[in-house]
């Protein structure tokens, strides 16, 4: 336990100074002062105002930023460090495989979830200074929701560090990976089920498997919790599971996708070469 | 102590290794000398448990692989490239002696030895400091605990002359109670810190000889040198290696480190034209 502390504090400094953290935790930032800056507050949509209203605007703009942002600075700095030595370096030293690579999520959890959480958190309590009234319940929720979003893109991230053998591949394959999820999106399927080439239950369990789905419908259900703007599949989506049934499976789905992605990674790290 | 047998290694049906048979005994001081490609290497990142591989090699009878942590606690290792880490150095000390369950402080000591101001440095990031200072705190971290295989990689190849003489000293301290490995293109660089020399070619052992071992590692040698005429590129070339001179800047005195006696007269044998006398002989 102690040496996988050593290891997730070691990057979690290596983090905190490389260029893509500063920038990573500048555009979360920014996106919140932003929104507080046009005025997101005052304005309403389908009766949602205050912060509610920007808590909205936050977890769809953070959906669209947050997974590719993970997936790409992992697979860089992962297969990075092994390209350049340090790997060679580092794990020349009496430190466990298992210690190394989860100290490494685990470092790499902090670093890329804090940002984004304490700009939310950051909102709130600006907010509370405001005396603008905060949905507890709302912020709860999208808190888990970014959670297990950073959860899930880290452990395919990591996965793809294992299996990559160089930078370019790792960074190749990780946007393939975020472009096909980004296909599947529920507009797309929408259109291919137009053409009649795909069965209605195909495309709505496609839909379902997509993290990406998953984590838009579920914030959608805050929003519209009987999911009209999706159409007839809300049929299907609350027939299922039912409106909190859906909500903890946005919550569930997405963290066993990101757990068991992270340790087939672990098994192939460890069965292959290191550097 | 060390053993390899019917070590093989295989890069995308590119045999990079092929059938190595070696036992290496406590106290032995090994060159492992090739040329780019020979294997070298992958034989020392299988020795740290690092690749996998067909075959099999164990230190004190335990598998690197599978016994990790306690197999890599008794090797300190020195990389020929450093990696370019953005951690502080007091953080990269810290961790290293953490995970080695050693002293800071004794790393820091031999830091100090080799000419490093630790203290000076300990918020500096490791990647940002010279070639020289990097190679110094890598030999400190690995002989800054109780290693009975040091492994290093081209060790003194970025040292100033004053720095290689105290890593020498730093070697004869160990000699009794540790094993090196000591990787080299060329075996002028290392031949007079070891006492046998294991030639690699294409991923086969190709020359496997024990050395004359005359020169202990804390021998000095005073030198002379007297010049025909003097040139100042001579004295450039000389810097670093505490040399003073008189008569007019031709005749130079100073003492060497044995170990370093091929290189010094490498060094001066671009200058031969100029050398008039030269003596070399024991302090």
């Amino acid at each position: 336990m102690k040496q996988l502390w050593l290891t997730a504090k070691l990057d979690i400094v290596e983090s905190l100074r490389a260029r893509w953290f500063q920038i990573y935790t500048l555009v979360f930032g920014g996106i919140v002062a932003l929104l507080f800056v046009f005025g997101l507050t005052e304005s309403r949509v389908l009766g949602f105002i205050g912060l509610s209203r920007l808590l909205v605007t936050y977890i769809q703009l953070t959906m669209a930023i947050l997974p590719i942002f993970v997936l790409i600075t992992t697979v860089r700095s992962v297969a990075g460090d092994r390209e350049a030595g340090v790997f060679e370096y580092l794990l020349s030293l009496p430190v466990s495989l298992s210690a190394w690579f989860w100290g490494k999520i685990v470092g790499r959890y902090i670093v890329i979830f804090a940002p984004v959480f304490l700009a939310m958190l950051g909102a709130t309590l600006w907010a509370t200074f405001q005396d603008i009234e905060v949905p507890w319940g709302m912020f709860g929720y999208y808190t888990a929701l970014l959670a297990v979003m950073a959860m899930c893109f880290l452990g395919i991230g990591m996965l793809i560090s294992a299996i990559a053998r160089s930078t370019d591949m790792a960074q190749g394959a990780a946007f393939m990976v975020w472009l096909a999820l980004l296909l599947f999106l529920d507009l797309i399927l929408l259109g291919v089920m137009i053409q009649g080439k795909v069965a209605p239950e195909i495309a709505i369990t496609l839909a379902l498997a997509n993290p990406l789905q998953v984590f838009r419908t579920a914030a959608l259900a805050l929003f519209d919790p009987q999911l009209i703007v999706l159409g007839p599949s809300a049929f299907v989506i609350l027939d299922l599971f039912g409106a909190t049934g859906y909500k903890v499976f946005a919550l569930v789905y997405p963290a066993v996708l990101g757990l068991v992605s992270a340790t087939i990674g672990y098994v192939l790290f460890r069965r292959g070469d290191l550097p | 102590m060390i053993q390899f047998s019917q070590l093989a290694k295989t890069f995308r049906r590119v045999r990079v290794l092929d059938g190595i048979d070696l036992a290496i005994g406590l106290g032995e001081r090994v060159a492992l000398i090739g040329s780019n490609g020979a294997g070298k290497t992958t034989l020392i990142r299988c020795l740290l448990g690092e690749y996998t591989y067909d075959g099999k090699v164990t230190i004190d009878g335990l598998d690197p692989r599978s016994n990790r942590t306690a197999v890599l606690g008794n090797i300190g290792f020195v990389p020929q490239l450093p990696p370019p880490l953005k951690m502080p150095v007091g953080q990269l000390i810290d961790f290293s002696a953490s995970l080695c369950g050693t002293d800071p402080a004794r790393i820091h000591g031999i830091a100090r030895r080799l000419g490093l101001d630790v203290d000076a440095i300990l918020t500096r990031q490791f990647v940002r400091l010279s070639g020289g200072m990097k190679q110094k705190l890598l030999i400190a971290i690995a002989l800054g605990r109780d290693a009975k295989v040091l492994v290093m990689d081209e060790p003194a190849a970025n040292l100033d002359p004053e720095a290689r003489k105290i890593f020498f000293d730093l070697l004869a301290e160990r000699l009794e109670d540790a094993t090196m490995i000591i990787s080299s293109h060329r075996l002028d660089e290392v031949s007079a810190l070891v006492n046998r020399v294991i030639e690699m070619d294409m991923g086969k052992i190709v020359l496997d000889d024990k050395v004359a071992d005359d020169v202990t590692l804390t021998a000095r040698l005073a030198c002379r040198i007297v010049l025909k005429r003097f040139e100042p590129a001579f004295a450039k070339a000389l810097d670093g290696w505490s040399f003073t001179s008189r008569d007019a800047d031709l005749v130079w005195e100073g003492s060497i480190a044995g170990p370093d006696r091929l290189r010094f007269l490498g060094i001066i044998s671009r200058y031969t034209a100029l050398v008039g006398d030269l003596s070399l002989s024991e302090a």
